[in-house]
């Protein structure tokens, strides 16, 4: 397979977010050594970035109490990056205490989902985004910026693509060295992640910019791929497809990482990912977690036996 | 990169052939209509409603007669009937079929095994089909299954997918729909097979019947749009596991192709808030849940 003749990245990064953004999406709580053990076998993957955990309050998230223990708990593979979520300044803080190397924050292109999510405007978030990233730049720590909402809000429905842009291009002139769009309710398709995109890279270099497709509504890989066909080279995604979606009960919510990587190989696009042991590692989560795995590839080569 | 997509895309509904033939509870013959009836009411253009096969191989088709009987045909609208061979094709007529389909494959193995036969047999007797289709009149639409892997085979050569697609159009089928009969296609090897398919076959006379047994079928399918393929299969509700992965999807679910197909302004005529109420029907006269994540997404409305 040529990626190139078809006009595709011959690399693509994945980020697994599965450990927190898939976790902090599941109902049932897990146990610390659970969760550092599902980060280990991940670290083992070939994955070049895990999302670890969120320096939130355990108030709002009480998945994430542990955060402190998780940090400090998991190891730390070399070539791995380990980024946390620090909605804050104080959070900022507690998660370099606690040995964090990398951070990212949480910005959105809808107002009425910021004013619910995290109770302030766009406009305050990102005042309280460039604390923190004022801070990490002279410590030397590097920031992931996420807009969520790119393709549709749950409470505003259609999302302009200049507006995606508009924070996008704040998030990445206050220091972030990725921007992540994330489309959070999983309503987009390819006809809407193209035109969002357009608009993005008018202000953002292509190299810097990674989609978060939710697959609400079974559409993520076709998003992923016409994504990647603009040239953008960095996914993510959950191991077993982790996390629901909180705005649609019963539905799913982040992509699998087994079947983007199963997509990937069969594009013959490099990820430096095993899928088998990413299927490990789902296996052993969902086992934890007393779940079906959300991942189709998963489930068929469990059912074939043709790990 | 990604070209133009059509502006128009035919959906042919497989749910009640396809996707029932797959599950594992037998369907009442009044529920079959009752579905058929409904998707009827969907803007669907083209509904596969049965299989004049023996009820020795397939229970779940036993009541063909019946259901092609009892069902309300609506104008507009084809009903195309699987017809493995010319025994079944005149039964198929004599219930009054206006549309038939024939089923190939582009694995030797995967032939052998499911009707025992070679392809190149396989073929006479679509011939014989073929001859009887075109006197009486009656379009035929060819199938090739196993175009990007096969369960017994594993890989599948583009070539030889070409080669079974452009003997069943000369043969005189006016439709070569291409199947990822286990789902193991990538946007990938779609593209590739479907570079070498169009030249034998016209893409105009494409379509693709993609299975989401690994979720790779709508990113297959978007992909088959980008090459000029204008016409989909896909099953109400996901409808129809995979026989050779328990447990495991099949085909891909009409209402999440349609909700693509809508995101992209894609034209289909199908009204998606029908197809999911259709969808919902047949999930609770199975007992089961649905393969639409579209649906399951709606669920909380």
């Amino acid at each position: 397979q040529e990626p190139q003749a078809s006009g595709l990245p011959e690399y693509i990064k994945i980020v697994e977010v599965g450990p927190r953004d898939g976790l902090q999406n599941e109902k049932v709580i897990v146990p610390t050594d659970i969760k550092i053990e599902l980060i280990n076998q991940l670290s083992k993957t070939g994955l070049p970035a895990i999302e670890v955990t969120s320096f939130v309050s355990s108030k709002w998230v009480p998945q994430m109490a542990d955060h402190k223990e998780v940090m400090r708990g998991i190891e730390r593979h070399p070539g791995v990056q380990y980024p946390v979520l620090t909605p804050n300044l104080q959070g900022f803080h507690s998660a370099i205490a606690a040995g964090a190397t990398e951070v990212s924050v949480f910005g959105t292109a809808s107002e009425s989902f910021s004013k619910m999510n995290i109770n302030c405007s766009i406009e305050e978030s990102i005042e309280r985004f460039e604390e923190v990233t004022k801070s990490a730049r002279s410590m030397n720590i590097p920031v992931r910026g996420y807009v969520s909402c790119a393709l549709g809000c749950p409470y505003e429905g259609n999302v302009v693509p200049d507006k995606v842009a508009e924070v996008s291009k704040r998030l990445y002139s206050m220091g972030c060295y990725e921007i992540s769009l994330g489309d959070t309710i999983g309503v987009g398709t390819p006809g809407s992640m193209k035109k969002m995109l357009e608009a993005v890279m008018k202000e953002i270099p292509l190299s810097a910019l990674a989609v978060h497709c939710h697959d609400t509504y079974g559409q993520a890989l076709a998003n992923i791929l016409t994504a990647m066909q603009m040239g953008v080279s960095v996914v993510d995604s959950s191991v077993a497809g982790l996390g629901g979606c909180p705005y649609a009960k019963g539905a799913t919510g982040n992509v699998a990482t087994e079947d983007v990587i199963y997509m990937l190989n069969g594009l013959g696009i490099n990820t430096g990912v095993n899928l088998c042991a990413v299927m490990e590692a789902g296996n052993f989560i969902c086992t934890a977690l007393n779940k079906k795995t959300n991942s189709k590839v998963a489930q068929a080569s469990f059912s074939t036996g043709t790990i | 990169a990604s070209g133009a997509y059509p502006k128009r895309v035919k959906v042919v509904e497989v749910g009640p052939r396809d996707g029932l033939q797959n599950e594992k509870n037998l369907v009442p013959t009044p529920v079959k209509i009752n579905l058929i009836n409904m998707l009827s009411e969907t803007g669907l253009q083209v509904i596969e409603a049965t299989s004049f096969v023996s009820p020795k191989w397939v229970p779940q088709m036993a009541d063909h007669t019946e259901v092609l009987q009892g069902i309300k045909k609506s104008p507009g609208i084809s009903y195309p009937v699987l017809t493995p061979n010319l025994r079944g094709f005149q039964a198929a007529v004599a219930a009054g079929a206006k549309e038939v389909s024939i089923f190939g494959a582009a694995s030797e193995l995967f032939t052998q095994k499911n009707i025992n036969c070679s392809i190149e047999e396989s073929l006479e007797r679509f011939e014989e089909v073929m001859r009887a289709a075109k006197e009486a009149s009656i379009p035929v639409r060819g199938y090739v299954s196993c175009v990007l892997g096969c369960p017994y085979e594993g890989k599948i050569s583009a070539a030889k997918v070409a080669e079974v697609s452009k003997k069943m159009y000369s043969m005189g089928c006016y439709e070569i729909s291409l199947g990822d009969t286990i789902g193991v296609g990538t946007p990938g090897s779609m593209r590739e097979m479907l570079a070498v398919v169009m030249k034998e076959v016209p893409v105009g006379a494409l379509a693709v019947h993609c299975h989401d047994t690994y979720g790779q079928a709508l990113a297959n399918i978007l992909v088959a749009l980008q090459m000029g393929v204008s016409v989909v299969d896909a099953s109400v509700a996901g409808l129809g596991g995979c026989p050779y992965a328990q447990g495991a999807s099949g085909n891909v679910a009409t209402e999440d192709l349609v909700y693509m197909l809508n995101g992209l302004g894609i034209h289909t005529g199908v009204d998606l808030q029908k197809l999911m109420d259709t969808g919902t029907f047949i999930c609770n006269a199975l007992n089961r849940k649905t393969n639409s994540k579209v649906s399951q997404a709606s669920c909380r409305l």
